[in-house]
């Protein structure tokens, strides 16, 4: 047992400072546990959220000297005994209370993503496919929408270009759709021209703070955006398809003569916090 | 308080509960074309059912041809002691597997088996491999498969919403009151059916697997409009939660790592199962290592090994083998997997399990081995439903997943709750949808009765002083795990009662600080009541049944008794608000079920009994 000290980000959306806090921390205790202790013994309002405790749900994410982070996975004993702990809410979001955000804008981009379209089944009326084949998918299907990668992306993050690239976590959502063999959409087309994939640079930052591991960049994003070039810029293929009308994709898509954007809006909303509240 | 300046949404249903149960109730209201809304105290895809890990149970025959809905049925009966509401068991047996590959069509992707079919692994108490599963990160892609799905549904979402209490109109459903919680506002839902999907109530306990959400909170709202609660002294602790660090004690270890062949041992290094195997399951459970073995290895007609024994059995196994002196060093058993199986498949099988003890406790589970002792996982009973429609005793009030009693019986078997959670989420939906269409008007509720859940709300924040919320819920929990644990006695519950009634008037003048903006300090307190509602009825009904069954065990009164199997345990409220409790006797099954639950394994796989059962 042991006297911690720890700086705490206090306000709303408008303002707020960091508020100096200490208390005791024991043997395994993580950064969420010492939040939970504040709460209940000196500052019961402090606003986390925060559900599973084990890593699983990827609610509890904020900065920790100043690296995205989940609380519930952050052990005390990874700190230098006498370091201040800086606890603050994810910077890539507004802020609605302490350390939570408004992470509504992510649940608007996953709408966006058409849903998944099985192939026709088999003679058997079974759907099969193989397990070396799922491997990757399955990869990126461990993501727990903890938005880490959302809030460390520098498109989103610096250059505040929310409403031109979806973001690491949806192009990762596109990326075991695409990737799955039994999806019958062809995803490429809006990649280029909705999602943005042509302004990620690969900084692999958000590999970097994934805490399921995923290999977002190399195994997710770079995949993706190869599949866009050779779709849009490799000049034989292009050439192929102006003069012969061959068609180079990896994907058969069903509804090719669709235009771009006709896809039907689904009814229904997801209201986030700072939804459509009737204020 | 003016009731029109509050802010009203409608819909024709709503659903409140985002896990799996809930959100498979919403796919299916909207498909019934019902206009559907869903609230959830916590964002989307966050909701208990993300901790799920070992897999869905649903007899496939994907891995293992011989198996289907009778042995699942069979398995489920027995694993209940025969408690269960035998239509529900049939109905979760029977549908389990179109449940499943829907949620394929949907976009899940289940791991694999060579020719390109849903795997399916070995849990305990089922005869077969029959856990679709992906992994140990099960329940992540289930929800994450139907909230994928369900958001083209036209379905809306009021994310981070928490429902304060139910609405009525002449003893029908009329809507609920809420709070957003990042405002503190209010709001009212106005609809025409509710479908409770809210799950259990294990933060009443302190070792629980269990998130803040699982406070009770669709249990005590649905007794408070008089529904009536069924088999609530069936608590399940699960053997294996973790027991250090302190801040995870009770954070859950799958029951897939003694699935994928890991033992139980003692400080004396013995593998104490062996000496745990009850009468009733001794026919089908190895008794040597050499036969559980021969059984991992797949060795056809070898039995199963001991560690696959059902929940309660093996939770009692180790509670007595610590108590004997034989625990490990922090106070549980050792979980081995090392010793078996070899680093890379440990780490492919069982990923979340190998990340959480390296990142939480510092142990590497590929060297060495785990110690887990028994935590409060899941709630058996419920809010008693209509085993076809799952509507409650209150007219336009359904409930389906944990928060429903009836499928499980006295325990549950491993498995059967996330297919519990998609085959009575959909039925649910179906019944609402029914319900609805016989309405020839719709139901109103009053404003005064609106305002009365309201201000109770408001008052726990204006008043003058009172006490910590916190610290009331930390007593709660104390009681609840000394009087209302994995064992219990006459003397104890009484006493258990006895110091709830003393909480309940201190929890009426409890206090929260601050204003009603994100506020988990009010929030808490309003948690408090609900908790309370449900602890009371767990004591009461545990006081009342008079036996041992499933993961109900009275050390006064050992073993099942005949006599208890024809009840079940109700409560409801009375007319002066006292918490009534009472038996009920239950009703006869359809001979073949009962033939069919009763069956020697061998003649029901000949067809020599249950071949005259119905297929729907």
């Amino acid at each position: 047992m042991a006297k911690r000290t720890f700086k705490i980000w206090r306000g709303n959306e408008t303002d707020g400072n960091f508020e100096s806090y200490s208390t005791d921390v024991s043997e395994g205790m993580v950064v969420l546990d010492v939040l939970h202790q504040l709460q209940a013994e000196q500052t019961p309002d402090l606003a986390i959220r925060w559900n599973c405790k084990a890593g699983k749900c990827g609610s509890c994410s904020m900065e920790i000297n100043g690296r995205p982070r989940l609380a519930c996975m952050t052990r005390m004993n990874s700190f230098e005994p006498d370091t201040t702990v800086t606890v603050q809410p994810l910077k890539t979001f507004p802020v609605i209370k302490d350390l939570v955000c408004d992470v509504s804008w992510n649940y608007e981009q996953n709408k966006r993503i058409p849903p998944f379209k099985p192939k026709p089944k088999g003679k058997d009326g079974r759907l099969r496919m193989y397990q070396e084949d799922v491997d990757r998918v399955q990869e990126f299907r461990k993501c727990i929408e903890c938005f880490l990668c959302q809030d460390v992306c520098h498109v989103l993050r610096d250059r505040g270009a929310k409403d031109r690239f979806i973001g690491p976590r949806f192009m990762i959502r596109v990326a075991g759709l695409e990737m799955n063999p039994l999806d019958d959409d062809d995803r490429v087309p809006e990649l280029k021209h909705e999602y943005g994939s042509g302004l990620c640079n690969i900084t692999r930052c958000c590999t970097e703070v994934c805490p399921e591991h995923i290999g977002i960049t190399d195994n997710g994003i770079i995949p993706l955006k190869e599949r866009v070039v050779d779709r849009y810029y490799d000049p034989l293929a292009m050439i192929g398809r102006k003069l012969m009308g061959i068609k180079v994709r990896t994907k058969p898509r069903s509804s090719e003569t669709e235009p771009r954007g006709s896809r039907p809006q689904p009814r229904g909303s997801a209201t986030g916090p700072r939804g459509s509240r009737g204020e | 308080m003016n009731v029109t300046e509050i802010q009203t949404i409608e819909h024709d249903v709503l659903v409140i509960g985002a896990g799996g149960a809930g959100l498979r109730a919403a796919i299916e209201c909207s498909a019934q074309g019902l206009d559907t809304g869903v609230i959830s105290k916590s964002l989307l895809g966050k909701a208990h059912t993300v901790m799920a890990e070992g897999g869905m149970a649903a007899a496939l025959g994907n891995v293992n041809p011989n198996d289907n809905w009778k042995v699942h049925f069979r398995d489920t009966m027995r694993g209940g002691k025969f408690l269960n509401v035998w239509r529900m068991a049939e109905l979760h047996a029977k549908q389990a597997p179109s449940r499943v590959n829907e949620l394929e069509e949907w976009g899940a992707v289940f791991d694999r088996t060579k020719d390109g079919l849903i795997n399916q692994r070995n849990f305990g108490g089922h005869r077969y491999p029959r856990l679709a599963h992906v992994g140990d990160r099960t329940g992540l892609e289930l929800i994450r498969s139907l909230q994928d799905h369900g958001v083209h549904q036209g379905i809306d979402f009021h994310m981070e919403c928490t429902c304060l209490g139910l609405l009525l109109d002449g003893g029908r459903i009329a809507g609920a009151c809420a709070y957003w919680r990042d405002t503190g506002r209010f709001v009212v839902f106005r609809a025409q059916a509710v479908i409770m999907a809210t799950g259990g109530a294990g933060r009443a306990w302190r070792v629980t697997s269990n998130s803040w959400e699982y406070t009770g909170d669709g249990l005590a709202m649905a007794y408070d409009v008089g529904a009536e609660l069924m088999d609530v002294e069936f608590t399940q602790f699960h053997p294996t939660g973790m027991v250090w660090p302190p801040s995870v004690r009770g954070t859950l270890v799958t029951e897939g790592v003694r699935g994928e062949g890991g033992i139980l041992l003692n400080s004396e290094g013995k593998r104490f199962m062996f000496n745990y195997i009850p009468e009733r399951f001794a026919a089908e459970t190895a008794d040597t290592e050499a036969e559980a073995l021969e059984w991992l290895n797949g060795k056809e007609g070898a039995r199963r090994p001991p560690e696959l024994l059902t929940r309660d059995v093996v939770a009692r196994a180790i509670k007595a083998e610590v108590e004997a002196g034989r625990g490990s060093p922090k106070g549980g058993a050792f979980l081995d997997i090392a010793s078996r199986r070899d680093p890379d498949f440990i780490k492919r099988k069982l990923p979340s399990m190998y990340h959480q003890f390296k990142e939480l406790a510092e142990v590497d589970i590929t060297k060495e081995p785990m110690q887990v002792g028994p935590t409060l996982h899941y709630f058996m009973g419920g809010i008693r439903v209509d085993a076809e429609t799952q509507m409650t005793t209150v007219p336009g009030l359904f409930a389906c997943g944990e928060c429903a009693a009836g499928l499980h019986g006295a325990n549950r078997l491993g498995g059967n709750s996330l297919s519990d959670l998609i085959v009575f989420g959909k039925l649910a939906g179906t019944g609402a949808a029914q319900y609805i269409r016989g309405l020839t008007q719709s139901p109103k509720a009053d404003a005064a009765q609106i305002e009365g859940i309201f201000r109770a709300a408001t008052s726990l924040l204006n008043r003058e002083s009172g006490e910590n919320p916190y610290l009331l819920h930390e007593e709660l929990q104390e009681l609840m795990g000394r009087h209302v644990g994995i064992v219990r006695t006459g003397k104890e519950l009484e006493e258990g009662i006895e110091k709830l009634t003393q909480l309940k008037e201190r929890v009426a003048n409890v206090k929260a600080h601050g204003a009603s903006q994100y506020n988990p300090g009010w929030h808490e307190a309003l948690s408090l009541g609900p908790m309370l509602i449900v602890s009371e009825a767990v004591a009461r009904a545990a006081h009342l049944r008079e036996e041992s069954r499933g993961a109900h065990t009275r050390i006064d009164f050992e073993g099942e008794q005949d006599e208890w199997l024809k009840y079940n345990v109700v409560i409801k409220r009375g007319a002066g608000g006292e918490l009534l409790v009472d038996k009920v006797e239950r009703s006869a099954p359809p001979q073949y079920l009962a033939d069919i639950a009763r069956a020697k394994i061998e003649d029901l796989e000949a067809g020599k009994v249950g071949a005259d059962a119905p297929e729907d």
